[in-house]
C-alpha cells in the first residue's frame, strides 16, 4: 500500500528536479509552480515526517520510563545507606536481617575480585580467539570455532553454572567456591569478548595491515602493534560491556558461590560474598524495613559499580582512540 | 642501493583465476619503469608479486621466477618479510597508521623491526621526510597525528615511511590518483629525485605522467574480461610513446582503445 503511494508520487518529484539548472530555462508558469512546491512542501511527506517524529519520541519515552523508574526506585530507597561511611568500610557480620547498619565492602570487594579473575581468564582467551578468527582462521576449524562461540553466547547462565557444577563438584569432587563461580562467568564472558573484538578487528582497514607488511613487518608484529592497537578502544569497550554483564549475573553465584557476610578474599575456600548474593540474602526478609533498605542500597551499589566501570572504559577508550 | 629485477615467465593467480600470464621483463636499477594498461589488466597484481605482497591475499599464488640481482625472491628459503623490507611499496590510497603521529609513522618500519635508538630514529625520520619533500611542512608538528595531513601530504608521508627502511626498490601503485595536480607534481618531482638512489616502478593511468617520469614503459593488456592480462611490450618510454612495436600499444596510447 505504502509502496504504491510512493510510486505515485515519483512523477511529482521528477517535476521538481526537472526544474534544476541543468534543464532548459522553464517558462514563467512552471517556474512559479516549482517555487510554490518548494516553499510549500508536499503535504503527504510532511504528515509522514510528523508521524515518524511522534513515533520516535513516543518509543523513546516508552523506553525511558522503565529505566527512569528503576533508577528512581533504587536511588530513592537505597541512597541513604550509601551516605554512611560504614557502608563502604564494613561488612554484614553479626548483623541480622532485622538489624540496620553494617556495610557492603565485603560484597563490593568480592564482586570486583570475582570479575577481575573472570576477566583475567576470559579476556586473553576471547581476544586471542577473535584474532585467530579474523586474522588467521580459514576453512573448517575457523567455522567450527565461530559456530561454537555462537552456541556459547546462547547458553543461559544457569546452564553454564550447572556445567561447571558438574565438572567442578561432581566430577572433580571439589568444593563450591568463588573460583568455581568465576569459571562459570568465564563461559558467559568469552563469547561477548570474542564477538565484540571480532567486530572491532574487522573494522581495521586491510590497507593498514598491507602498509605494515610492505614495510617488512612480520604478521604477528603487525597484529600486535597495528591491528590491536588501532582497535584498542573498541576492544576495551567490549571488555567492559562483558564485565558489566557478568557482574550482575546471579545464577552461577546461587549454584556455585554461597554467600557469606564476612570479608573473604580467598576464591578457593569457603563461601564468597558478592553484591548480587547480598541482594538475594536481604530479598528473603523483604518484609523487614531494614532488609529492604539494605537490598536497595546494595542494588544501587551494584549499579554504581557498573557505571563506574563504564566511565573508566570511556576514559581509556578516549585516550587510546585513533588520533584525528 | 638500487638493484635490478628480472622477471621470467610469471603467472599470477587468485585461487583458480589466472589474473596475469607469462610476464617476462627486466626492471633496470636507478631508473623509473612505468606500467600502463587498461583497468583490470593486472598491473597492480603483477606489481604486488614483485615484493611478495600478492601472497597475503587468500588464494594468491605465483608461478615463475623473480630475481633481484642474483637472489631468487620466490626461492623456498627466501623470507617474504625480508623481501618486503628490501622492496618497499606505496599504495594508491594514502594509508598512514591512524594511531600514530607523523614521526611515529615514518619511524614505524624501523621501530616495528626493533630499532630503538632515539638518535638513529631522529636522523632517519628527518632524512626520510626531507627525501619525501615533506620536512618543511611538518617539521614543527612531528608529534601531531599523521592522519591530520592533507591527502597529498599523507601520500608523501607514506613515501617517507617507505624509504625510511631504506629499500633497494620502490613500488608505487597509482600513487597520485587520489591527489590534486600540485601534489601530483610534488610527487613526480620526488620520483625524479629518488631515482638516483632507488629502482622505481610506478603504475599509472595517466599517460602524461608515464611520459614525464619514466625512463621505460611497460604496456599490459588483456584480450577480454576474464582472460589473464599479459605484458604486450616494454621499451624506452620515448619509443613506446612515439613508435611502439605493437599496434595495440599505439591504439591505447592514442586513445583509440576499446
Ligand atoms: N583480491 C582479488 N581477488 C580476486 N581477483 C582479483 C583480486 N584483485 C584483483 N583481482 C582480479 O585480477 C585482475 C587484475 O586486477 P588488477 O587489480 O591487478 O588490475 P589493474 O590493472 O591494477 O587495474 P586498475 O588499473 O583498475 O587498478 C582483475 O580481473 C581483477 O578482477
Ligand atoms: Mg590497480
Amino acid at each position: 500500500m505504502s509502496a504504491l503511494k510512493t510510486d505515485q508520487r515519483v512523477p511529482e518529484d521528477e517535476n521538481m528536479t526537472g526544474d534544476s539548472p541543468t534543464s532548459p530555462p522553464p517558462s514563467n508558469r512552471s517556474g512559479n509552480e516549482a517555487l510554490r512546491e518548494m516553499s510549500n512542501p508536499h503535504r503527504g511527506r510532511a504528515i509522514k515526517d510528523l508521524i515518524a517524529r511522534i513515533a520516535m519520541w513516543v518509543s523513546f519515552f516508552v523506553a525511558m520510563v522503565p529505566l527512569a523508574w528503576i533508577l528512581w526506585t533504587v536511588v530513592s530507597k537505597g541512597i541513604h545507606l550509601l551516605l554512611s561511611a560504614t557502608w563502604w568500610t564494613g561488612n554484614q557480620r553479626n548483623i541480622n536481617s532485622s538489624d540496620v547498619g553494617g556495610g557492603a565492602r565485603h560484597a563490593i570487594e568480592g564482586t570486583l575480585m570475582m570479575a577481575g579473575v573472570t576477566a583475567l581468564i576470559a579476556v586473553p582467551i576471547g581476544i586471542l580467539t577473535a584474532v585467530y578468527l579474523v586474522e588467521y582462521g580459514r576453512g573448517g576449524l575457523a567455522r567450527a570455532i565461530s559456530f561454537m562461540v555462537d552456541i556459547l553466547s546462547g547458553v543461559p547462565s544457569i546452564v553454564a553454572a550447572l556445567f561447571i557444577y558438574a565438572v567442578w563438584v561432581t566430577t572433580f569432587g571439589l568444593d563450591r567456591s568463588g573460583f568455581a563461580a568465576a569459571l562459570a562467568l568465564v563461559l558467559l564472558m568469552i563469547p561477548v569478548i570474542v564477538r565484540s573484538t571480532e567486530e572491532m578487528l574487522k573494522l581495521v582497514p586491510n590497507e593498514l595491515r598491507e602498509a605494515a607488511y610492505a614495510l617488512g613487518v612480520p604478521k604477528w608484529v603487525t597484529i600486535v602493534k597495528i591491528v590491536l592497537r588501532t582497535a584498542f578502544s573498541g576492544i576495551v569497550t567490549g571488555v567492559l560491556l562483558g564485565l558489566a554483564r557478568i557482574m550482575g549475573e546471579t545464577a552461577p553465584l546461587l549454584i556455585l558461590a554461597p554467600y557469606t557476610k564476612n570479608f573473604q578474599h580467598d576464591l578457593f575456600n569457603g563461601n564468597f560474598p558478592t553484591l548480587p548474593m547480598m541482594i538475594n540474602q536481604d530479598r528473603g526478609d523483604f518484609a523487614l524495613a531494614s532488609a529492604a533498605a539494605r537490598m536497595w542500597g546494595t542494588a544501587l551499589t551494584l549499579i554504581l559499580l557498573v557505571l563506574l566501570l563504564n566511565i573508566i572504559g570511556r576514559v581509556i577508550a578516549h585516550f587510546g582512540s585513533v588520533k584525528k | 642501493m638500487a638493484k635490478r629485477i628480472d622477471v621470467s615467465d610469471l603467472n599470477v593467480y587468485y585461487g583458480a583465476f589466472k589474473a596475469v600470464e607469462g610476464v617476462s621483463m627486466t626492471v633496470e636499477p636507478r631508473s623509473v619503469t612505468a606500467f600502463i594498461g587498461p583497468s583490470g589488466c593486472g598491473k597492480s597484481t603483477f606489481l604486488r608479486t614483485l615484493n611478495r605482497m600478492h601472497e597475503v591475499i587468500p588464494g594468491g599464488r605465483v608461478e615463475g621466477k623473480v630475481m633481484l640481482d642474483d637472489q631468487d625472491l620466490y626461492a623456498p628459503s627466501m623470507d617474504p618479510v625480508m623481501v618486503r623490507r628490501t622492496i618497499g611499496m606505496v599504495f594508491q590510497r594514502p594509508n598512514p597508521f591512524p594511531t600514530m603521529s607523523i614521526y611515529d609513522n615514518v619511524a614505524a618500519g624501523l621501530r616495528l623491526n626493533g630499532v630503538r635508538n632515539k638518535k638513529t630514529l631522529d636522523g632517519i625520520v628527518e632524512q626520510s621526510l626531507k627525501g619525501a619533500n615533506l620536512w618543511n611542512e611538518v617539521k614543527d608538528r612531528l608529534s601531531k597525528p599523521g592522519a591530520g595531513l592533507s591527502g597529498g601530504q599523507q601520500q608523501r608521508l607514506c613515501i617517507a615511511r617507505a624509504i625510511a627502511v631504506q629499500p633497494q626498490v620502490l613500488l608505487m601503485d597509482e600513487p597520485c590518483s587520489a591527489l590534486d595536480p600540485i601534489s601530483t607534481l610534488a610527487i613526480e618531482d620526488l620520483i625524479n629525485e629518488l631515482k638516483s638512489d632507488y629502482t622505481i616502478v610506478i603504475v599509472t593511468h595517466n599517460m602524461q605522467q608515464a611520459a614525464r617520469v619514466s625512463d621505460r614503459t611497460a604496456f599490459f593488456n588483456l584480450k577480454a574480461t576474464g582472460e589473464p592480462g599479459r605484458l604486450i611490450e616494454i621499451d624506452e618510454t620515448t619509443k613506446i610513446f612515439n613508435n611502439p612495436n605493437e599496434q595495440s600499444t599505439e591504439d591505447y596510447i592514442s586513445g583509440r582503445f576499446g
